[in-house]
């Protein structure tokens, strides 16, 4: 059985946005969200696309292997998108076609500026999949993500967040994603070798079904849990305070770089927003 | 001779859950020395106190009654600061025994880093620390794995890097092989007597295999909370019907030779010898 899971597809390359330090990376996703939201005008999605191509290309990462992550939100993107191309009210001049299902109650009207809608929408939200996914999970490991994190927040230690505990509840919770998979599965077969169906039946039966699967599931957890406390203690964990890494985060010039692309995206859209004719959402 | 780097005097430890009574005590007036650079083996029955031992040693339970001596410092002494025992289990690693609940990160590496991290080494040391500890436990080329790809005998020696990283002067084993396949358990003794033999770190061994605990310099048996035995290999086991007693078996080798003795009448001298050895004692002895 194989268990990649959520964060672990991460494509191993030494390109340059793998090097990124993993604040930049942060960095980059936060302002490139905020430029994708802030982004009104059509024309404002052909920097956005460009940068983002610009970094897949130099991720090494093959577009195969992103479009294939993207396979997952089709459903999404389409509904959104139908939706939108439905729902979305125009003038006289930009109406497409119009169709009376039920006479005098409902008619079903298609206007340009649906389509449009539909189309920045669907182009929103791919550009934010792509973006994220190929920052976060294709070039960054989650050691790195948790440690970026630890990092950016820990001036927040200053006023009591126990940010360094947080970044070690993440890394632990994403160190024992599959071993609790794998329980999980092992459990499922212990309670079928005892006659349990998890296959038939309705929705309550089935979540019913569930329980003599959670219930094991949570007593190893916490079995887990006190064991792996102890096994802290003994090597030394201590909290935060005194700790040093093995590997210290450093910023070097291409940060930088790629800390002035998504300010510099995020200006550009706005001026686009502002002296751009394209079509507006 | 030097001072023992770890000392027993008359301890005592009983659960708090259990309830009064003399057979409730867990450890019972315990006294035991075990020197720098000694392979002990802890055998016993469950129950006979052998985890609660490690686990006295390594300040994770402190005794009822008794001391305990790490290094020459007592470490039941009532005003133990934090740092005191942070200085105790940097002497002391342990090595548990489910290896998928003591590695914390996702990246072998980073895991065998955590020890040295949380003692505060710099950076470069912890890099050529993890590097070193990988090479001895044969792990180097898994370094940037995910500790769940591994098979069960590679991740405890993952947690046994963990250990040495971190430098200690001896490591506990608590029953570190009793969840593994036969080849992982051989990979992780091979590993434990390199780490004796080369490296010279005290080893102790706690273990219900007699084919494990054949390997080491010195077995102690322990029962019902009490010490029962105490000598080498070859002391220990001359004396099957006591270890019968104990709940335990005899190696393999042992109780053949026992059975000749008594249901023959042969006068095979007993104790722990290779396989060859052995052959020649019996066809020497019928």
């Amino acid at each position: 059985m194989n268990f990649d899971v959520g964060l672990g597809q991460y494509y191993e390359s030494d390109s340059v946005i793998h090097k990124l330090d993993p604040r930049t990376k942060l960095f980059f996703v936060i302002v490139y969200i905020v430029a994708i939201f802030v982004a009104r005008d059509a024309y404002a999605f052909i920097p956005l696309a460009c940068v983002l191509v610009f970094a897949v290309i130099l991720s090494r990462v093959p577009i195969f292997t992103i479009l294939r992550g993207l396979r997952a939100l089709v459903f999404i993107v389409l509904f959104t998108a139908v939706l939108n191309v439905f729902w979305t009210s125009g003038t006289e001049a930009s109406m497409i076609f119009q169709y009376t299902v039920i006479p005098d109650t409902w008619t079903i009207t298609l206007y340009w500026e649906g389509l449009y809608n539909a189309g920045l929408l669907a182009a929103r939200i791919i550009c934010l999949l792509v973006c994220t996914t190929l920052f976060f999970s294709y070039t960054t490991t989650p050691i790195e993500l948790t440690d970026g994190i630890e990092t950016a927040l820990s001036p927040l230690k200053k006023i009591k967040i126990p940010v360094h505990e947080f970044a070690m509840m993440m890394t632990i919770a994403l160190r024992f994603i599959p071993t609790l998979i794998e329980e999980t599965n092992k459990i499922m077969n212990a309670q079928k070798a005892r006659g349990a169906d998890f296959n038939n039946g309705g929705l309550i039966k089935k979540a019913k079904a569930l329980i003599p699967i959670i219930i094991p599931l949570f007593v190893s957890a916490f079995r887990r849990a006190d064991e792996l406390a102890t096994a802290m203690e003994c090597r030394g964990y201590r909290g935060g305070n005194g700790r040093t890494r093995m590997k210290k985060l450093k910023m070097h010039l291409r940060d930088l770089f790629w800390f002035l692309i998504p300010v510099l995206l995020l200006a550009g859209v706005i001026l686009i927003n502002i002296y751009g004719n394209g079509y507006k959402l | 001779m030097s001072l023992p780097l770890i000392k027993l005097e008359n301890v005592s430890f009983s659960y708090p859950e259990s309830e009064g009574g003399d057979n409730s005590f867990a450890v019972k007036n315990l006294s035991l020395e075990i020197n720098e650079g000694e392979f002990v083996a802890i055998l016993g029955h469950n129950g006979s106190g052998k985890s609660t031992t490690a686990k006295l040693i390594n300040m994770i339970l402190a005794p009822n009654s008794g001391k305990i001596f790490v290094d020459g410092k007592d470490i039941t002494h009532k005003d133990m600061s934090e740092d005191d025992v942070f200085e105790v289990r940097k002497k002391v690693g342990m090595v548990f025994q489910n290896p998928d609940n003591q590695i914390v990160a996702t990246v072998v590496e980073e895991d065998v880093a955590f020890g040295p991290e949380n003692l505060g080494v710099p950076s470069d040391e912890i890099r050529k620390r993890v590097d070193e500890a990988l090479e001895i436990v044969n792990m180097s080329e898994y370094a940037r794995h995910a500790p769940h790809r591994l098979s069960g005998g590679q991740k405890q020696r993952v947690a046994i890097a963990g250990t040495i990283a971190m430098k200690p002067r001896c490591i506990i084993f608590d029953e570190s092989t009793a969840m593994l396949d036969p080849i992982g358990r051989k990979e992780v003794m091979n590993t434990i007597l390199r780490l004796n033999k080369e490296e010279k770190i005290t080893v102790v061994l706690i273990t219900h295999y007699m084919n494990e605990a054949v390997l080491a310099d010195r077995v102690v048996v322990m029962k019902s909370g009490e010490l029962y035995l105490d000598g080498t290999p070859s002391q220990v086991f001359s004396e099957p019907e006591k270890l019968w007693q104990a709940g335990l078996e005899v190696p393999q080798s042992v109780e053949l030779m026992h059975r000749l003795n008594t249901e023959l009448g042969t006068k095979i001298p007993l104790g722990v010898y290779d396989f060859d050895t052995v052959a020649e004692l019996i066809k020497n002895n019928i």
